[in-house]
């Protein structure tokens, strides 16, 4: 993928020690309505919450250390990188363009997201993608606990191993996983993977930046027996 | 089969296992699923109807009815958003998804809301433009579902409302069955058609009070710190919800009692969770109060607001607007005797249809069936919805001139007593013609 490398002097800077979020995030917002720097980069963010969030623009934002919860939440267009943690809620309903964290990342990480691509290369925790609307996430490392729970569409994948009651009550979602997974939840289960898969998730990973085999993935799925209810299904409520 | 004439004397009816009892044994023990129903409960709780309002006499003089102004605005919001809701009224109302109710019942709801000034809420199920374009004042609910949540539609909204519970089912998730959920609905929650939609009870990216201070945050953030957000739970512990939803910064709190309507719920669950709005308006308000915060975090109440009596008791009881669900449905035509034999090919009655969740409303306002929505005109159930408000209006500003007040929101607990020892304890007003508040002050 090539990199263009932009000057300094094209970057907005902006301080989070001598700069408030209120500001920077009204300027971030105020270029979906008039132009402005493309490409912005934070410093000091020291685990602000919503940083950067409700963004609605071509731009990229590059975040140079920790963030708070729900940093890029709702983001529409925008390209964010986090140079280090993200907390809870990383991209929460991302709409559209691309997230990347370069540490780990908190729990519900891309929760509800409907679209755009998270990239998170270190880990995420519990609730990874739950309630997934057509987001893609590319996690390097692994997902904890209940990930992907009911989620309805778009595709995880995640390149170490998954914690207990991956997919529980999934919908139409697509998971991909590299490693162990602990346990599958209610009407998750192991499904072929076919060329398409396999291109669907090399296509993915290549977006992410991942090197990765996608032979060496299986891929998870609904068995659409918990869509209508039935009392026989009981027991998996 | 004999009618209660014919029937023998001798014949003596369980209390426990009366008809109804034994009716919906058998129907669970047939179908194998609970009984999902709409409306809300439907056993006798103490209520608004069990207190009274003392009128002026000699010792308080009334406002002459029809030359005195009683006002009735109310500003709601006005903690930190920059653009609070200015309404004109202080009867709102309440959620109710796109999915559960038809399009031009939605529509109508926001034609009769903008007419008489006053606000409409969306639901489960995202926001649609016939509703957003014929609503003045349109809150925009984020449920834990999150179906159709997006940002531009939070800030096309007026105020956003956070549902943390809702009085039918506090703790409960939502449900909207296959066969309401058309290509419209499948395609506005990102789900396929014809599938059970299932609504989490929990928020997926926040639990408890410092994570919800956390959110509305983020949510005041993406909206430029104009809209209200509103708080909404249902009544269970209220006293505590109420001051942790402060705490966690809403601009104004929304508090369900239990017979607050569904679309579809669990009968065991609309019967037997959650507290009734009567003691829930009081706990909030004590919840307020001792904050500091009465009056600057506005509290809005419902479950089972029918009248401007209802109206002008949660007001006095301290509440700065209410809100109508099932009452607004009904005001449309909802189990309208005009539909009776309608009602009864699909096995109910004009005054007992409760089956929301089927789909096979006659009336056109719970369905997505194209045929049964066509039957309901918007323009008439916008102008019988703005009818209605009015009345209740009326109703409450007559009751407050009568307390010689001259703003609907100067009414006081002072002014009610209760007719029973129940509603005395939890309306914290004395029983009618004592001055006894049981449980108070060591009595």
């Amino acid at each position: 993928m090539a990199v263009r490398v932009r000057e300094e002097a094209e970057v907005e800077l902006v301080d989070l020690e001598t700069t408030s979020l209120r500001e920077l995030n009204q300027r971030l917002h105020d270029l979906a309505r008039a132009p402005g720097p493309a490409a912005w980069r934070v410093v000091n963010p020291n685990g602000a919450h919503a940083v950067a969030c409700g963004m609605d623009a071509e731009i990229e934002v590059e975040i140079e250390g920790h963030v708070g919860y729900y940093c890029a939440g709702m983001n529409k267009r925008a390209t964010v990188r986090v140079h280090g943690n993200a907390g809870p809620g990383i991209a929460e309903n991302m709409m559209s363009g691309l997230v990347v964290v370069d540490g780990s990342a908190s729990q519900s990480a891309g929760a509800t997201g409907r679209g755009g691509l998270l990239v998170i290369r270190g880990d995420a925790s519990a609730r990874c993608g739950i309630s997934m609307k057509g987001i893609d996430i590319v996690v390097g490392g692994s997902v904890g606990h209940m990930s992907a729970f009911m989620a309805q569409t778009g595709c995880l994948v995640v390149c170490g191993d998954a914690g207990e009651a991956l997919g529980d009550s999934i919908y139409e979602a697509r998971l991909y996983v590299r490693g162990r997974v602990a346990g599958l939840g209610a009407d998750c289960v192991e499904k072929e993977m076919r060329a398409e898969h396999a291109a669907q998730l090399g296509a993915l990973l290549e977006a992410a930046g991942v090197e990765a085999d996608p032979a060496d993935f299986r891929r998870y799925g609904s068995a659409r027996q918990l869509y209508n209810f039935k009392i026989d299904n009981a027991g998996a409520y | 089969m004999a009618t209660e004439t014919q029937r023998p004397w001798g014949l003596r009816e369980s209390y426990l296992f009366n008809r109804i009892v034994i009716a919906e044994i058998q129907r669970a023990a047939r179908e194998g699923v609970y009984d999902i129903r709409g409306f809300g409960a439907k056993r006798r709780v103490p209520h608004f109807d069990d207190l009274l309002f003392l009128g002026a006499s000699v010792s308080r003089y009334p406002l002459e009815g029809y030359r005195e102004r009683c006002a009735t605005d109310v500003v709601l919001g006005t903690r930190f958003a920059t653009k609070p809701l200015e309404l004109k009224i202080p009867i709102t109302i309440a959620g109710m998804s796109f999915g559960a109710l038809s399009a031009p019942a939605k529509e109508a709801l926001g034609r009769g809301a903008s007419e008489v000034g006053t606000s409409t809420t969306t639901g489960d199920g995202g926001m649609t433009n016939e509703e957003r374009e014929h609503s003045k004042t349109l809150v925009y609910q984020l449920l834990p579902s999150r179906y159709g949540m997006n940002p531009d539609d939070l800030r096309r909204a007026d105020a956003i409302e956070v549902v943390v519970g809702q009085g039918a089912k506090p703790g409960g998730g939502g449900i909207l069955l296959g066969h309401k959920i058309s290509d419209r609905v499948a395609e506005m929650r990102d789900l396929p058609k014809g599938i059970d939609q299932r609504s989490a009870s929990r928020h997926p990216d926040w639990t408890g009070p410092d994570d919800l201070e956390i959110k509305i945050h983020e949510l005041r953030e993406i909206t430029d710190w104009e809209k209200p957000i509103f708080v909404k739970v249902g009544a269970t512990r209220t006293y505590y919800d109420v001051q942790l939803a402060v705490k966690a910064g809403a601009d104004a709190i929304v508090v369900d009692g239990m017979q607050g309507g569904t679309a579809a719920t669990q009968d065991v669950f609309i019967e037997h969770v959650g507290i009734p709005t009567l003691p829930a308006t009081r706990l909030a308000v004590d919840a307020l109060q001792e904050l500091g915060m009465h009056r600057q975090v506005q509290l809005i109440v419902s479950g089972g607001i029918r009248t401007g009596a209802d109206v002008a008791k949660a007001l006095a009881l301290g509440a700065d607007a209410v809100s109508i669900g099932t009452a607004a449905l009904v005001a449309m035509g909802d189990n309208s005797p005009e539909y009776e034999e309608q009602y009864r090919k699909i096995g109910s009655s004009a005054g007992f249809y409760d089956d929301y969740q089927a789909g096979r409303d006659p009336v056109g306002i719970s369905t997505q069936d194209d045929e049964l929505a066509a039957r309901f005109d918007p323009v008439l159930g916008g102008r019988k919805v703005a009818n209605y408000l009015r009345v209740l209006t009326l109703e409450t500003q007559t009751l407050a001139r009568a307390c010689g007040k001259s703003h609907v929101h100067n009414l006081e607990p002072e002014d009610l007593v209760a007719l029973t020892v129940e509603a005395a304890a939890m309306a914290r007003v004395p029983l009618a013609g004592t001055d006894w508040i049981p449980g108070w002050n060591g009595s």
